[in-house]
């Protein structure tokens, strides 16, 4: 597992519900699965910008960035150049 | 016809092939809700389902859903429709309280209902999407969603049901802790939707967003409101993603949005909002909570061809007031006045009507009032009291309004503790009761503090017992697993005991100049 995915799994796992992320895969819609509501994205997204340095800007707040483990890891990558 | 549902009959009759519902990206009719809604209403009768009998709705804003709504209406049943979100423990509690005969939902949401369902001995049948086969457990059949759409079309047995019936139960937060179930009347929502469609002068060709929960009767009512007028309603699961709802907005020339200040924030504070061609807006509606004045001046400014509706109301009688759009300039704070076909005034503390200028609590008279909360009557009568005519009842809201010289109606605070976290309200109570559930908690008090995005903010303190180190978050946590996210308390404090009365009682206005201070 890519240090990237071990790190947002261990937020993830340690700010939502515990017991449903256990189970979770890396493809799974995080708002499907009832991991992470709408406010839970906020939360994620200051997440994001403080713990990897990076300025998610409005136009990227989409599923296709943040709505799973594999989008978000992508993502954060993409940023990071 | 004053049923609910004659509504879909009106727009089948009407406009059969008319979008009634967009969800996911596909497009319904009316006809086709009104199939769907059969199949539902067929399968719920062959498994004995009755008139009367309450099925509970767990589904995200989906067509599923609103089909679910209509077809437990055609055979006489009462629909609930749950919070998406809502746990095994509360989901049993729902079920149990109302003593649902099914439930209609999907096999994603598994982990909160498969057990929920074996628990309660009442619900023997549940609708499950997103399932390819028909199962069956401990005397409950699970009934696969698709294969009953697929069936071939016919239509329910007649169900006898009349308009004092009941069509839904709301099931909301309340001072006591548990939720309580207000009981709406096909009457009373039939009414309520009339009224409302009136003043916000609603047409056909509407396309109304609804992205607020279903749970949530300001979002169940879109979908009532589109299928009164015969107009059509876009399905969003969430405001999650504010682009993805704009995205949405445009692509379906949405015509009337309906927020919560919440949204607006959210919505507002995007560089990109002015990129986002939203020419066919033509109305914005606000209730749940009040908006702020410099908010209505932002909204002003980036939607300045909408007519902007601030609104009042009450799951109980669902809305109660609305400020016509050419008075929002003129009295900014004021909720407006009584909706069409219902009164409105202001009481004592002995019941006695105020005049105008005056500052009491707030009745309501009309058949928009719920028949009371379901098998609470001392809950009712507290709510629920005489009116002006021999044997009716009005209902006192628990708010506290003032009156200015023409009778425009200004917020002035709760009788209750209840907080108002993103519209909606929830019970420190259930939120208690819940940190008390933990091993570790020795004391519990919640209270709500300002917030610039929630309105309140749901903060708790708690004490431990002795020898039990856990942190805030564990706590958090523990909520998550056990309430809906929006009564997740956003902050936990740990104290070493929490201030009390002098009778030993947690005194909550202590707590509430500890947050202050603190912030």
């Amino acid at each position: 597992m890519s240090d990237i995915k071990q790190e947002l799994r261990a937020y993830i796992a340690e700010n939502f519900i515990v017991s449903a992320t256990a189970s979770l895969t890396d493809e799974a819609s995080l708002l499907d699965s009832g991991v992470v509501d709408s406010t839970g994205f906020i939360e994620l997204i200051s997440f994001l910008e403080e713990h990897f340095g990076i300025q998610v800007k409005d136009e990227e707040m989409v599923p296709e960035n943040l709505d799973s483990i594999a989008n978000l890891e992508a993502y954060v990558k993409r940023k990071r150049g | 016809m004053t049923l609910l549902h004659s509504f879909l009959d009106r727009a089948i009759a009407a406009t059969p092939d008319k979008t009634a519902v967009v969800s996911m990206g596909r497009h319904h009719t009316y006809r086709e809700v009104g199939e769907m809604a059969d199949a539902i209403a067929v399968a719920l009768q062959g498994q004995g389902v009755q008139r009367g009998d309450r099925v509970a709705i767990l589904l995200d804003n989906t067509i599923e859903a609103v089909a679910a709504m209509f077809g437990i209406l055609r055979m006489g049943g009462v629909f609930m429709v749950v919070n998406p979100q809502t746990k095994q423990d509360k989901l049993t509690y729902v079920l149990e309280n109302s003593g649902a005969a099914a439930l209609v939902t999907i096999s994603n949401f598994r982990a909160a209902w498969h057990g929920a369902v074996l628990a309660v001995e009442t619900c023997r049948t549940v609708l499950v999407a997103n399932a390819d086969a028909d199962t069956e457990e401990q005397g409950r059949r699970f009934l696969s969603l698709a294969k009953i759409f697929a069936a071939p079309h016919v239509a329910p047995a007649p169900s006898g049901v009349i308009d004092y019936d009941l069509a839904s139960l709301i099931y909301t937060s309340g001072s006591t802790g548990r939720p309580k179930g207000v009981m709406l009347s096909h009457l009373n929502m039939f009414t309520a939707a009339n009224s409302i469609a009136q003043y916000l002068e609603l047409k056909s060709d509407d396309r109304i967003l609804c992205a607020l929960p279903l749970a949530f009767d300001y979002g169940l009512y879109q979908v009532i409101l589109a299928f009164n007028v015969g107009a059509t309603v876009v399905l969003e699961r969430s405001f999650a993603f504010p682009v993805k709802v704009l995205e949405l907005m445009v692509k379906e020339k949405v015509t009337v949005f309906p927020g919560i200040p919440t949204i607006f924030t959210m919505i507002l504070n995007l560089e990109t909002l002015g990129s986002y061609d939203l020419s066919a807006l033509r109305t914005i509606t606000n209730t749940a909570m009040a908006l702020p004045v410099t908010q209505i001046a932002d909204l002003r400014k980036a939607f300045p061809h909408v007519r902007l509706y601030s609104m009042y109301g009450l799951t109980e009688c669902k809305r109660v007031s609305y400020l016509p759009p050419e008075q929002l300039d003129i009295r900014p704070t004021s909720v407006g006045k009584g909706m069409p076909n219902e009164e409105v005034w202001l009481v004592d503390e002995n019941g006695n009507r105020l005049p105008n200028g005056s500052t009491g609590e707030l009745v309501i008279r009309g058949s928009n009032v719920m028949r009371g909360y379901w098998k609470a009557p001392e809950l009712t009568a507290e709510k629920l009291k005489p009116g002006p005519l021999p044997g009716e009842v009005i209902l006192y809201s628990g708010d506290i309004f003032r009156t200015d010289e023409d009778g425009w109606l200004y917020f002035v605070g709760r009788r209750d503790d209840l907080i108002k976290s993103r519209g909606q309200r929830v019970s420190p109570r259930e939120i208690e009761d819940t940190l008390y559930r933990h091993p570790a908690v020795l004391e519990a008090a919640v209270i709500g503090v300002p917030d610039p995005l929630f309105g309140q903010a749901i903060k708790a303190f708690v004490s431990l017992r002795p020898g039990q180190p856990v942190t805030p978050k564990q706590i958090q946590l523990h909520c998550r697993e056990l309430l809906e996210d929006h009564m997740v308390p956003r902050e936990v404090v740990i104290l070493d005991s929490l201030p009390k009365t002098e009778s030993g009682k947690i005194r909550k206005t202590g707590l509430a100049d500890l947050a202050t201070a603190q912030a």
